[in-house]
């Protein structure tokens, strides 16, 4: 992985191996005086994008999920959102910048939102916990789906986030008991609810938030059971066998719709979103409009999100009872 | 999630450490004494010197804990399936369920079924980490709703011993969704108002602590049981601290007041009965 300085945002622009062509080229393409090689480079960019984009493996789908460049959850609210009235604390215990809550309006609709901030400068990445929230993150997500429910509002939760935050203080504070309330609420919440997987679902720390109606994805988000790393590490007792783990856990958005956990995926512009913020933004926003209008049009109803999520999961029953009604 | 073990995942937890080793004299993981191995097994593998809480079987957990003969197994038809195809090596996830079988002589992390506890009838579910580390997959989790369905029907307490390494990897993502499923099942229970006791045993962590087992209306521990949501070793490798004596232990979390009681395993009989005769509900 490349690093070079970037001017703008203080974020440090970061190239993957396979980016590499497909960026020299749009550089080509900017320098370019004549009109005719341009749109031969830009013939022979596309070409570049369908032939490599299409083609990435497990791992590096990991790594353009988490993208240094890929924009944050505030990248997206900010573009999509009119206004946004940040909400903080727990009401116990503090607040937890890593998770951020708030009202929101939405073409002049008003809607809860919720979701992890893993940052953009270093600074920010710090302050944030990387987007690794700690008990207190996740009382204070259950604070805003029951003031929604309160109030007859629908929640949008934004997922991106490695993990729940792993330490002690976090354990102190009950990092479990406070993810398993959170799913809870989410299960509990009289309102309809969108989750949108932007970068990293990870594990539990994700799925606290995204147990909602109706559940999409971006293209090159990954939504997973634990960390490639992690998981290559206890399986196959190796970390570096980390592409093979993140090939065998399917953790690709095509996967998950496959399975059934995910709804819509959320197709991404040439290049994935960093490429282009504003397009993801949009197609966002589009999203968000869809799970609006199934609002209005009674389309959730809680019953049916929990008899999603009861549904979920593949297992093997002999028919033994059956058989034996029939004899 | 996954808080799988410190030490080798497999060989240390599986193995033996924790677990009974062969031998007629074994030196006790708690205090080093030599004990004589008939009577720890007639302890309740806990040890006579310091009250060292051996990890046990499912089927021992319930021989100990229920009425002779009153057990009746449910759901037992429920098994692993295989749907991401998983494969570490040349061994496929279908043969590391059977190896698992095999080593625990049962056919799923979780077993449930109806029994009586002094007298008290309730739906039992206990956990066994001689399987995949009692991960939780998708039959794992559909036993669990069954059995919380049946106390539903029934009216009756759903006593569960958790014990758990978290969710099963090999199931990928829907052992992820097993962790909404089983608390969609605790929001039954709660609706219905039938009550449900958590008794969490060495070890609980990850997904399963992370979801049902911190949701009992009445939550239990055994003494000295690892409990807890992220592994000590990722904790120690994230910050790169040395974790404090007894941390995430039974008594840190009753300490925390995350857990109502610590409960000796030769007091479970009792106290488990009384809870369960003073919560279920009148029909």
């Amino acid at each position: 992985m490349a690093e070079r300085k970037s001017g703008h945002s203080g974020a440090v622009e970061t190239i993957l191996p396979f980016e590499r062509h497909l960026l020299e080229l749009e550089d080509k393409i900017r320098s370019s005086d004549s009109e005719e090689e341009r749109v031969k480079l830009e013939r022979e960019l596309q070409k570049e994008r369908e032939s490599v984009y299409p083609n990435l493996s497990a791992w590096q789908r990991v790594q353009l999920a988490r993208h240094a460049m890929r924009p944050r959850m505030l990248d997206y609210t900010s573009r999509i959102f009119d206004d946004v009235f940040e909400l903080h604390g727990d009401r116990a215990l503090g607040d937890d910048a890593a998770m951020v809550t708030g009202i929101a309006r939405f073409q002049g609709r008003t809607v809860m939102i919720v979701g992890q901030q893993k940052g953009v400068s270093t600074e920010e990445k710090v302050s944030r916990n990387f987007g690794m929230a700690h008990p207190e993150g996740y009382r204070k997500a259950r604070r805003l789906f029951k003031m929604a429910e309160r109030l007859r509002l629908p929640v949008i939760s934004f997922v991106d986030t490695p993990a729940a935050h792993p330490g002690i203080e976090a354990e102190q504070h009950g990092q479990g008991p406070a993810i398993a309330q959170s799913i809870l609420q989410c299960l509990n919440t009289r309102t309809p609810t969108m989750a949108a997987v932007l970068g990293e679902g990870g594990s539990g720390g994700a799925l606290a938030i995204a147990v909602c109606d109706y559940v999409a994805m971006f293209e090159y988000a990954i939504y997973v059971i634990c960390p490639p790393e992690r998981c290559a590490e206890i399986l196959w007792r190796d970390v570096e066998k980390k592409d093979m783990a993140a090939s065998a856990l399917r953790v690709t958005a095509g996967d998950l719709q496959d399975l059934g956990v995910i709804d819509a995926v959320m197709p991404e512009p040439g290049g994935g979103a960093h490429r282009n913020p504003d397009a993801a933004a949009q197609v966002l926003a589009t999203e968000i409009d869809r799970f609006l209008l199934g609002c209005q049009q009674g389309r959730w109803n809680i019953e049916r999100r929990r008899r999603k999520f009861q549904r979920m999961g593949v297992w093997y029953e002999e028919l033994a009872n059956v058989r034996e009604a029939v004899d | 999630m996954t808080t799988f073990f410190s030490r080798s995942p497999f060989a240390g937890f599986m193995g033996g450490k924790k677990r009974m080793p062969d031998g007629v004299w074994i030196k006790c993981d708690g205090c080093n004494q030599a004990i004589y191995r008939n009577e720890l097994d007639e302890n309740r593998q806990v040890c006579p010197m310091c009250g060292h809480h051996y990890r046990i079987s499912a089927r021992r957990r319930i021989e100990i804990v229920v009425d002779e003969g009153s057990f009746a197994e449910t759901h037992t038809d429920i098994r692993s399936a295989d749907p991401l195809q998983f494969k570490v090596g040349k061994e496929t996830y279908a043969q590391r369920i059977e190896r698992a079988r095999e080593a625990s002589g049962i056919d799923e992390a979780l077993l449930t079924g109806f029994a009586a506890i002094e007298g008290q009838r309730a739906v039992i579910g206990a956990m066994d980490a001689q399987f995949i580390m009692a991960s939780m997959g998708s039959a794992v989790g559909e036993r669990f709703c069954r059995a919380a369905a049946d106390a539903i029907a029934d009216r009756l307490c759903f006593v569960c011993f958790a014990a758990s390494g978290g969710a099963r990897m090999q199931e990928g993502i829907l052992a992820l969704m097993q962790m909404a499923k089983t608390v969609d099942s605790i929001r039954q229970m709660n609706e219905a108002g039938v009550p449900f006791i958590s008794v969490l045993t060495d070890a609980t962590t990850g997904g399963v602590y992370a979801s049902f087992a911190s949701l009992g209306d009445v939550t239990l521990a055994e003494p000295g049981a690892n409990i807890g949501f992220a592994g000590k070793r990722l904790i120690e490798g994230a910050l790169k601290v040395k974790i404090p004596e007894g941390f995430q232990t039974s008594e840190y979390q009753y300490k925390n007041g995350f857990i109502d009681r610590i409960v000796d395993r030769a007091e479970l009989r009792p106290t488990l009965a009384k809870l369960i005769q003073y919560l279920t509900p009148a029909t």
